[in-house]
């Protein structure tokens, strides 16, 4: 285990994002994210990077959008309500077509809420959260492992398809500490971008811009936009499914809840339960196919979509299963963690189960 | 708990008053637990009850992948105040150690059913030097009692944990460890 080192998940996730070739962080504090722009405040200007704490949410995404049409690699980290204050830029982002990434290290809410971990900004991360037509990838990391290797992969994504990318983690991945072998720099691919305004000299002047007056020219892009979103759900989904091939009953859960049901997934096998885990690692893309596929198997008699919220994500859940097998739901919400045997136990009663 | 070898995974809760060490103790285990090449993870409480109540992590060293990172029943209690014995003694598991802080903790009820192993620590601690030390005490039982990781391994832990000008504290930190592991239950 020589190259595992023990890190926090937020700690994880600023190391890995300068491995990543990140030298660019704009942001403003706020639990339980703010080991992340501590450890970049510390490491950063070490590498010859760019740390800056702005005056508010606002000015960090908008210096996000800045930046990131120069270029270069540059990301933002913000919890629940500081992430609100960014859906505008967010969104600008998305239409002027800039690669970045956001971390979300979610808290409970709605309103200033508390600082325990929650899942309850599902539908911002997933369904816009900002306004207008656009999709965020919203990736979905369950270890401090992922926080690292998810966080590479969000700003190759996001140079890959020139789009915003959101990590959705929260409290508790952010602080819990596990070990984690960071990601070999000498995998990172670089990107030719083309379209940066890098200073016109001997070309064309390029323009970074979210304005479209005409509507017809808006309803283009917008169209550009969506074949563009078509092809990251046809290449970028992925999953995990735990226990599945004999599954009767399947959970459905992301991020930490996730671990959480694996535990319950045991515990129930234990018991005689075949109970089976489909683990979304893109949220968006949602694993629609593979839930649909699911539904379809004989052995499968229904879905639990268990979740740190009143229900979102069960909405696409229940999309993918088109009423084929019933979908249930179980969770808490407010910051408020299941514990494997609370969730196991709810499972038993939402199918009847002894 | 079996006197020669420990089982795993093996979960434990290390709690206290916020400035006792809770979170360093949690982290020396943990990275003790990595050395010998075991699957760890700690998770503090970070939430308002930091601020001024009781402080606790959560750590666990298993063999295999590592799901939920908390626990309802832990299999080994380390208790640094008496606050902090009321909000966890009932959750310990049957069979289950509870090391805590004999120096700190009276007119308690203890459980009949568990293992309860008394350690001055702060009274040891002010003995060697320091009333901080009470920590270290406290490791050096719980690597005596749970056998989760050998004593070098723990060096390991701790000349990695400690900060490159505190270094020359090892021998004393060494020292209290050394002291608690005669605490067995």
């Amino acid at each position: 285990m020589a190259n595992k080192v023990l890190m926090k998940g937020n700690e994880a996730i600023a190391e890995a994002a300068m491995i990543a070739g990140c030298r660019h962080y704009f942001g403003y504090p706020i639990t339980p994210q703010s080991e992340l722009p501590a450890y970049l405040a510390k490491h950063m200007p070490k590498r010859n990077g760019v740390f800056l704490q702005a005056e508010s949410e606002v000015a960090a995404i908008n210096m996000v959008y800045g930046s990131g049409g120069t270029g270069v690699r540059v990301m933002t980290s913000s919890s629940s309500p500081g992430i609100s204050l960014k859906q505008e830029g967010i969104s600008y982002i998305a239409c002027a077509e800039v690669p970045c990434l956001i971390v979300n290290v979610v808290r409970g809410g709605p309103g200033l809420g508390n600082i325990a971990p929650a899942q309850c900004d599902y539908f911002q991360a997933v369904k816009g959260g900002g306004h207008g037509d656009y999709k965020l990838v919203v990736l979905s990391p369950s270890s401090v492992q992922e926080m690292a290797d998810f966080t590479v992969l969000a700003f190759d994504l996001a140079d890959k398809y020139r789009t915003p990318v959101m990590l959705l983690s929260d409290g508790y991945l952010g602080q819990m500490m596990e070990p984690v072998e960071m990601p070999d720099a000498s995998n990172i691919k670089k990107y030719d971008k083309p379209w940066a305004t890098t200073g016109a000299v001997g070309r064309h002047q390029n323009l970074i811009s979210s304005i479209h007056l005409v509507p017809e020219d808006m309803e283009k892009h917008i169209h550009h936009l969506y074949e563009k979103y078509a092809e990251i759900e046809k290449n970028e989904l992925i999953y995990e499914e735990y226990q599945c091939a004999d599954a009767e009953y399947v959970m459905v859960a992301y991020g930490i809840t996730a671990r959480i049901c694996k535990t319950a997934c045991v515990m129930a096998r234990e018991q005689g339960i075949k109970l089976g885990l489909l683990r979304p690692k893109t949220l968006w893309p949602f694993p629609k196919q593979p839930l649909a596929k699911l539904a379809g198997s004989k052995n499968v008699k229904g879905f639990i979509a268990v979740e740190l919220s009143t229900g979102q994500m069960i909405e696409d859940v229940k999309l993918s299963v088109n009423g084929v097998k019933p979908v249930e739901f179980f969770g808490r919400t407010g910051g408020v963690v299941p514990s494997p045997n609370e969730v196991l136990l709810n499972v038993k009663k939402l199918f009847s189960l002894k | 708990m079996n006197k020669n070898e420990c089982k795993f995974p093996l979960n434990l809760v290390i709690a206290g008053f916020g400035g006792q060490g809770v979170l360093l103790a949690g982290k020396l285990i943990a990275e003790a637990g990595l050395h010998e090449g075991r699957e760890v993870s700690w998770i503090p409480s970070y939430g308002p009850e930091m601020r001024g109540g009781t402080a606790n992590c959560t750590v666990i060293i298993s063999d295999s992948e590592i799901g939920s990172p908390v626990v309802e029943n832990p299999d080994v209690l380390v208790i640094m105040n008496r606050p902090s014995m009321d909000k966890f003694l009932p959750s310990l598991k049957k069979d289950g150690v509870c090391i805590y802080n004999k120096s700190l903790i009276e007119g308690f009820k203890p459980r009949s059913d568990v293992k309860m192993v008394a350690v001055p620590a702060s009274d040891l601690a002010v003995q060697m030097g320091s009333t901080k030390l009470l920590n270290m005490v406290l490791v050096g039982s719980f690597m005596a009692n749970s056998k989760a990781f050998s004593e070098a391994s723990l060096a390991y832990a701790l000349k990695k944990s400690i900060s490159a000008k505190h270094q020359d504290l090892i021998p004393l930190n060494e020292k209290a460890i050394d002291e608690g592991a005669k605490f067995i239950a």
